[in-house]
């Protein structure tokens, strides 16, 4: 079998044989609703907590809306709600066609997955604002919840890994090679950083099982590679299958596929230890971490090269889909963080970003242009297929949709990067006697004006999702737009007025 | 390419569900063992020093509440050998110094200042003060205001519980530490009350009637708790193994 026919074969498989299986798709409906929905309110919950650090008195006073206690909602919101449910409804698609094959265990088990994880993430966002945490970034439910959540996850492993097993097509294709490092790493992950003792039986605080430097090691181990397996990994799933079909191109290259699929799931692993450059972890794991880090460089691009290169021959559907412009741009975002994530896993560097918005800005090029535009331009593909549409209810409201958060991630991090390298240099600053030039909060108001341009990227960012949720509501309706289309080319244009 | 045919081929792979389950997990498995297993058996990973002994009850209910508050998330407790860090902040961290925070709190984001070494940086009567409005004390401030922590009283009723599940993974409290828990809590906030037995099995503990409250409440504990962070070791005994980098 060649490169092109395997993957174009996987890819178009669907359309080739559909006939024969009948698909799942109520549980994916739910999904896709779940994502928009937990979408909506974790980029909400993100801008009001921004908004807090620009106008402290948005605490409220209250213990339940303190920025310590929402931080965690809006970042389970966002990551394992919104991505969650987003990796939920793409993989659980795809894998029936991609396998030409059914979901193993039927739609009985895919609506058990939904409701519980669902119930989880709500019990979770609960538990935070009325103080039950493990106190580890990204890790914050109690024990019992993490219980209960390791049990979801074995029954989404075994409907997916199920699937795959019973598939009617010869070889997997390659977004579920990347969806199965996905599962498989992040069951390892959360049960690795996880071990605790209860306090008792009935109460939720417990104490994690190691302590100090072993548990910023296995926290940061844990950290980085949610990023890596949860919104790289998985995400990438996403990109090989909606990529390629919206495109209507093969993916560029098999070979790169392969390569860069084992390099990137062997490398990221080691990658943990850049969070902890400069500190009490020894620095043989220090310098590890950094040279892992940088080497993830190369097959980070290989995905991206990959992705975009998919698009050869296509490119002027860029002008004519919006939706493919928001997975497209998510790749190209995809590539500019995994540039600068090695880029400040260098020690020196890492000197002057470390514990500075320089992070936060990085974190938020990935989790918005990369993760939050693939799950867009999949979401826009989805809707009108699952809810028996023939097209979005507008073209042009992707298209606002677009710009709108293009224009709000901008904003977000070019006032990190700015914030993030002042406050670095104001720390470290001396003046000419030689004496520590600034007080700690000189730094903190001077980022002030940053804070209020971040949050209005958050903002146009949260008008483009509601510009979303519009927009899909209406497709579900079946309503189509009244609008100027978009030309596909000045000649077709021309034959068509003829 | 399907002209291949001698050796290894990923096709195999490709059709092998298992193979290619076995293979991810041993994949993704090498790094994290190569760096988290030697943290555990490699002796200098932990310093040997003197001070450092597992918090008294009213600290670890005060580490509870800073848990719960999530003070992680805009304050580090790790202090890097840097010039600046240390000027600003005191000596860098040492590993002993977090090896009884289950979990660490190093943190990794300075949105308020570091808080490694907090502790007698500045009075008790302020740390209440500014817990309950930040922005009273330090005008600039952006933290949230804990005006509610101050009057509510302390859980503690389980609190040799607490030393208990501690002791099974790993922190050295002895029995006469455990069965006196309760009363060495409330010892530490009564500066006129009979407190030579908490000094003894808790040398360094701050002992004051913090937010002046007749009943202990969470912002005794974690006033206490802020009290001692980096107060434990004993510098004028230790021996730097690192330059001072930059």
């Amino acid at each position: 079998m060649t490169s092109a026919t395997l993957t174009s074969g996987a890819t178009l498989g669907s359309q080739r044989v559909s006939e024969d299986v009948r698909y799942h798709e109520d549980a994916i409906r739910l999904f896709v609703i779940a994502a928009v929905f937990w979408g909506v309110v974790g980029f909400l919950a993100g801008t009001f907590i921004a908004l807090q650090l620009a106008f402290p008195a948005l605490n409220l006073g209250l213990e339940w809306t303190s920025f310590g206690r929402l931080r965690p909602v809006h970042t389970s919101a966002v990551i394992f709600a919104f991505g969650g449910n987003v990796l939920f409804a793409t993989s659980l698609y795809s894998v029936q066609r991609t396998c030409r094959q059914h979901l193993f265990g039927g739609e009985g088990l895919a609506k058990f997955v939904f409701w519980n994880y669902n119930v989880f993430i709500v019990l979770a966002a609960l538990s935070y604002v009325l103080g039950y945490t493990q106190g580890k970034e990204y890790a914050e439910p109690e024990w019992i919840l993490d219980l209960y959540l390791t049990v979801v996850w074995v029954l989404y492993a075994v409907q997916f890994i199920g699937t795959v097993m019973t598939r009617r097509e010869s070889h997997i294709y390659v977004a579920n090679w990347f969806f199965m490092a996905f599962i498989l790493t992040v069951a390892i992950l959360h049960i690795g950083n996880n071990v605790n003792i209860p306090v008792s039986l009935f109460g939720m605080k417990s104490y994690s099982f190691v302590s100090g430097v072993q548990s910023a090691m296995v926290q940061w181990w844990y950290g980085h590679n949610a990023v890596g397996f949860f919104l790289t990994a998985g995400f990438l799933g996403i990109m090989y299958y909606f990529v390629p079909k919206r495109a209507e191109r093969p993916v560029y290259s098999y070979r790169l596929s392969i390569v860069h699929f084992w390099t990137l799931i062997f490398l990221y692993i080691w990658a943990g230890p850049h969070h902890l450059h400069y500190t009490s972890l020894p620095d043989w794991a220090q310098t590890l971490g950094m040279t892992f880090s940088v080497m993830l460089w190369m097959p980070s691009w290989g995905g991206m090269i990959n992705g975009i290169m998919t698009l050869s021959g296509a490119w002027d559907k860029l002008r004519t889909d919006p939706v493919l412009r928001f997975l497209v741009t998510s790749v190209a975002f995809y590539g500019m963080s995994t540039f600068e994530g090695p880029l400040m896993s260098v020690k020196p560097v890492n000197a002057l970003s470390h514990y500075t918005d320089w992070t936060v800005g990085h974190v938020h090029s990935g989790a918005l242009g990369w993760v939050a535009f693939v799950s867009f331009g999949a979401i826009y593909y989805l809707v009108p297929v699952l809810w028996k549409r023939s097209q979005l209810y507008s073209m042009r409201l992707v298209s606002y949709h677009f710009w709108t958060a293009t224009i709000g991630i901008v904003l977000y991090i070019t006032a990190m990067w700015v914030s993030g390298i002042m406050q670095g240099l104001m720390w470290r600053a001396y003046d000419n006697l030689g004496f520590l030039q600034y007080s700690f909060v000189e730094t903190v108001a001077a980022m002030h004006p940053f804070y209020v341009i971040r949050a209005m990227g958050g903002v146009l960012f949260v008008i483009g999702a509601l510009i979303m949720v519009y927009n899909l509501w209406r497709t579900a309706k079946g309503d189509v737009r009244i609008e100027k289309p978009y030309v596909t080319t000045p000649h077709k244009a021309a034959v068509g007025a003829a | 390419m399907a002209q291949e045919k001698k050796g290894f081929s990923h096709d195999l792979i490709e059709r092998n569900t298992l193979l290619l389950i076995v293979l991810v997990l041993i994949t993704v498995s090498i790094g994290g063992l190569v760096q988290i297993v030697p943290l555990f058996t490699i002796e200098s990973t932990i310093e040997k020093v003197e001070g450092v002994r597992p918090y008294s009850p009213l600290e670890l209910a005060g580490q509870n509440i800073y848990y719960r508050e999530g003070c992680y998330n805009c304050h580090s407790q790790q202090i890097r050998p840097f010039r600046d860090e240390v000027e600003r902040y005191g000596h860098y961290s040492l590993a002993a110094e977090s090896m009884y925070d289950h979990p660490f709190q190093w943190g990794s984001k300075r949105t308020g200042p570091d808080l490694a070494r907090v502790g007698g940086k500045y009075s008790n009567d302020w740390q209440v003060a500014h817990l309950v409005n930040p922005r009273a004390v330090v005008p600039e401030s952006i933290m949230p205001g804990y005006a509610w922590m101050k009057d509510r009283p302390l859980s503690y009723g389980d609190i040799a519980d607490h030393l208990k599940a501690l002791k099974i993974v790993g922190v050295p409290y002895s029995d006469e530490q455990i069965a006196n828990a309760k009363a060495d809590l409330e010892a530490q906030k009564n500066p006129d009350g009979d407190t030579a037995g908490l000094a003894k099995r808790y040398p360094k503990a701050v002992v004051a009637n913090f937010t002046g409250n007749k009943t202990v409440t969470e912002m005794d504990a974690l006033v206490a708790y802020l009290q001692v962070l980096g107060t434990m070791v004993d510098f004028t005994k230790y021996q730097s193994p690192k330059q001072l980098q930059q």
